[in-house]
Formats: structure tokens, C-alpha cells, sequence
């Protein structure tokens, strides 16, 4: 087994350690650097309870190496809230009871996070295929879309705000 | 679930992977999104002592369509043919194929080439290429050499006839003429599941309406990636009216050999097979209508 010396930047901060080859991303994450906050679902790839963001990409990070990590720039769900303040995933999370154990919760706000950066502004239909990955066993859904509408809306209004001159607007 | 134990060798490019190859040879496994890879090695189903990573090898992204041919570089993600607009437009078979490949978030890393190396007679792609007719190149030492995707895949499950010091960089589909288009329909049980059955057709028609080409791949209802060889024949030449269709349906169904599991008994997936084939065929002809074979959706 080979051991390997890597170095991620993890919402913002740069971390480095000795990792075995057979680390799994997320168990580098949990158990080493101690954020716990991304979950271990399933361990079969199916549930994305794991899902954080490797360069910008929804990932399941239990079917990463940490090794294959070294020099990505990686975002969980600790890297949400900035300075005490809830992320509109968060807030919209909270708003509209799209939890109820929250065990799906890290992963299922990461993968909304990815497709709001994409798609500012997705329908109901979009949403449902971005989350298809990810498993919720208490909700049904429905909550979870709306939150995800919420948080849209939001990210959406706040991001106006700079771009008031030229184009921009709905 | 923790893989066994395994040396992890980075690639920076095609040869040096084929180096380590050479080097390794059997022992040695390309590590590309590992999706499907991974789970395997938790499952401690594969264990290989060596892992060659080839996501930092520059190159092997890219969708072109250059001389009459598409070509897609193996390390291409599922989610970039999912996005790309000449896929859309051009190739909507293999929108098809690519957005219903696991899960969104497992597409970002799967690859193109890895749903075909892994050779897994229930991965989507091996029945569309086998409906396109496309080429896979592999490089080894000596060079490169081109493979007719039929001649790529064996009769055994998790096999092809890449050689262990070759690795697969490029897979290559005609461009699509007038009066062309293709389908892939996959029944599954929910997002992320394998198929219970899935079928790929992909046609060529004259001026006069007949067909000069037919391809037609099935999905999970074998050991193997299934061409339906006896389909494709019946449906040359002719035109494809209701009687050709059905004809050809049922021709595919006799070339599935499913077994029963999970996700149903061996004689449901069969006549699903019947099925997918009649709506691939004609979701096939309809796309041919068009100019290009490709749709606005």
C-alpha cells in the first residue's frame, strides 16, 4: 500500500496530511479532519448522504480516494454558513421543514447548492432531476423542492444587487 | 466498507499510463471516475494491487465532430455529453444513453470510456455504441490500434479484448447522414438503478424510405452486451412499416438471454425487450425525419 503526502483547500482553508492509498475521500474528511457535518450514508454509491463539492462538481465523496484529492478545492456543508449567517439553502431548509431526521440534509443542500450555481433558476422539474442522486427517506421530497425554490429565489435577489447597471434583471 | 490494500500510481499522460501498464500488467486497474470502480473495491469484488489514476491526463476530455466522425475522448464525463449542445442537436441517442446513466452527481466523474471498458452488460453505452456502429481506439506499446465496438465487447461478463498493457483513449461514431436518427430507452426501477432492460436502435433510410442501416443494442438481459444481429438483418432494405417493427421486436426479444433476479423474471425482461425495441424503432424513425437525426427538446 502506498502512503501519499496531499494537500485540499476545504471551504477555504488549506489542509494537508499523510493519506493510504485506500482512503476514501469522505472518510479522510469525517475521520481525520474531524468535519463532520458530510454524512455516510449508504456506502454503495446510491444515497448521496456524502456529497460535497470537489472543483465545483457534486461528488460522492465515498467513491473518491482522498489522494485523489491532492490540490482540489473542495466545499461541505460546514462551508455554508459565512459568518453565523445561514446560507439561503439553509435558511430555506429551515423555512420550509425539508428535514426530518437530516440525514440527507449535508448532501442533499451540496447538490442544490451545484445546480443553483449552474441554473440560478430551475423548475420544479430540474430540481427533482438534480436531487435524483440523493436519497430522502422521511420527506418525500416535496419540502425539499421547496426549499430549494426559496433558496433560488434568494441567491437570485442578492445577486441582482451588483449587477444593477447593464442587463441583468429578470 | 474500506478496500483492500493497493499502490496508487498517477498517470500525466497516455504513454506513461501504458508504461505502468506494461509495468504492472495484470495486477494493475485504470482508475477513471471510479464509479463503478470504487464500489467495486469496498465490496472487495476486485482487487487489484495497483491503481493507475488517469484524471490528470490532459486530452482526454473533448466532444468533436471532425471528417464525417464524432469523436469522444474516454475520460469524457457522463454529465458533459448530458450538457453538450452537439449532442443534443446531433447525437440525441446519446443524450438518451448519457442522462439516464446512475445518478446526476455520479455523472459528473463517470466516464464514457469506463462505461465501456468496465464492459458490464448492464452499463447503458455498450448498447448504443453497438446501435451506432462506433469504434473504440486503444493505445498500447506498439501503438494504437482501432476496434469495431461489436469486436470489442466478448461473450464473457466484465470482458473485452482490450489487452492488459492497453488502454482505451477515444471512442468513435459516424457522423449522422440524412434520414439517420437513434433511441435508447432503459426501463429501470428508480433513478440510479441498473436497467431492467434496455434497448438501443440507431437507423439509416434511403430516399425511398428504406432502410440501409439498422443497429440495435440491449441492455442488462445477458452476460454480455448484446447486438442484435437477426433484428438488424430483418429490417434491411425495407421499408419500416408497423410489420417490420414488430418483426424486428421480436427478433431482439429471441437475442436477449436474461435470467431471472431482482428485478424480475427472465420472460418479463424479454417481452420488455419486445417493447423497447418497437418504441427505440420508432422514436428512431422519427428523429430520422428530421434533417440531421437530431431534435430541439
Amino acid at each position: 500500500m502506498s502512503t501519499h503526502h496531499i494537500r485540499a483547500t476545504i471551504n477555504g482553508t488549506s489542509y494537508e496530511g499523510d493519506v493510504d492509498s485506500r482512503l476514501l475521500l469522505v472518510h479522510w474528511i469525517r475521520d481525520v479532519l474531524r468535519l463532520t457535518g458530510t454524512h455516510i450514508g449508504c456506502d454503495t454509491t446510491s444515497c448521496g448522504a456524502c456529497t460535497i463539492l470537489v472543483d465545483g462538481k457534486a461528488t460522492k465523496s465515498c467513491t473518491m480516494f482522498a489522494v485523489q484529492a491532492d490540490g482540489r478545492d473542495i466545499m461541505t456543508v460546514e462551508g455554508l454558513e459565512q459568518n453565523g449567517k445561514l446560507h439561503p439553502l439553509q435558511e430555506g431548509f429551515h423555512e420550509k421543514h425539508a428535514l426530518q431526521c437530516g440525514y440527507c440534509t449535508p448532501g442533499m443542500m451540496m447538490t442544490s447548492l451545484a445546480l443553483l450555481r449552474r441554473n440560478p433558476n430551475p423548475t420544479e422539474q430540474e430540481i427533482r432531476v438534480a436531487i435524483s442522486g440523493n436519497l430522502c427517506r422521511c420527506t418525500g421530497y416535496v419540502n425539499i423542492v421547496k426549499a430549494v425554490q426559496y433558496a433560488a429565489e434568494k441567491m437570485r435577489e442578492s445577486a441582482e444587487v451588483p449587477v444593477s447597471a447593464g442587463e441583468g434583471g429578470e | 466498507m474500506i478496500p483492500g490494500s493497493f499502490d496508487y500510481l498517477v498517470a500525466g499522460s497516455v504513454p506513461e499510463a501504458v508504461a505502468l501498464l506494461e509495468q504492472h500488467g495484470d495486477d494493475a486497474k485504470i482508475l477513471a471516475g471510479g464509479q463503478s470502480l470504487i464500489p467495486l473495491l469496498r465490496f472487495r469484488l476486485a482487487a487489484p494491487s495497483v491503481l493507475i489514476d488517469i484524471n490528470r491526463v490532459p486530452d482526454l476530455e473533448y466532444i468533436q465532430e471532425t471528417d464525417g466522425t464524432l469523436h469522444i475522448g474516454a475520460l469524457t464525463r457522463e454529465a458533459e455529453l448530458d450538457a453538450s449542445d452537439l449532442i443534443r442537436n446531433r447525437y440525441p441517442i446519446l443524450r438518451d444513453t448519457a442522462s439516464v446513466v446512475a445518478d446526476p452527481v455520479v455523472r459528473n466523474w463517470a466516464t464514457v470510456g469506463g462505461n465501456l471498458a468496465h464492459a458490464d452488460p448492464a452499463n447503458d453505452h455498450p448498447a448504443t455504441m453497438l446501435a451506432l456502429g462506433a469504434q473504440v481506439v486503444a493505445v498500447g506499446p506498439g501503438g494504437q490500434r482501432v476496434i469495431p465496438i461489436a469486436e470489442f465487447f466478448t461473450d464473457s461478463t466484465f470482458e473485452t479484448t482490450l489487452r492488459p498493457n492497453e488502454i482505451l483513449t477515444e471512442i468513435r461514431i459516424p457522423a449522422p447522414t440524412a434520414h439517420s436518427g437513434g433511441a435508447y430507452f432503459k426501463l429501470e426501477r428508480k433513478v440510479g438503478d441498473y436497467a431492467i432492460a434496455g434497448v438501443a436502435a440507431y437507423i439509416t433510410l434511403d430516399d425511398n424510405g428504406n432502410l440501409t442501416y439498422a443497429g440495435i443494442g440491449l441492455t442488462n438481459v445477458g452476460p454480455a452486451p448484446i447486438k442484435a444481429r437477426d433484428a438488424e438483418q430483418a429490417l434491411l432494405g425495407k421499408p419500416l412499416d408497423d410489420a417490420a417493427i414488430h418483426h424486428a421486436a421480436a427478433l431482439a426479444a429471441a437475442a436477449a438471454k436474461p435470467t431471472s433476479d431482482l428485478r424480475g423474471p427472465a420472460e418479463y425482461k424479454r417481452d420488455m425487450v419486445r417493447t423497447l425495441t418497437v418504441r427505440a424503432l420508432r422514436k428512431a424513425q422519427a428523429r430520422a425525419a428530421g434533417a440531421t437525426g437530431g431534435e430541439q427538446s
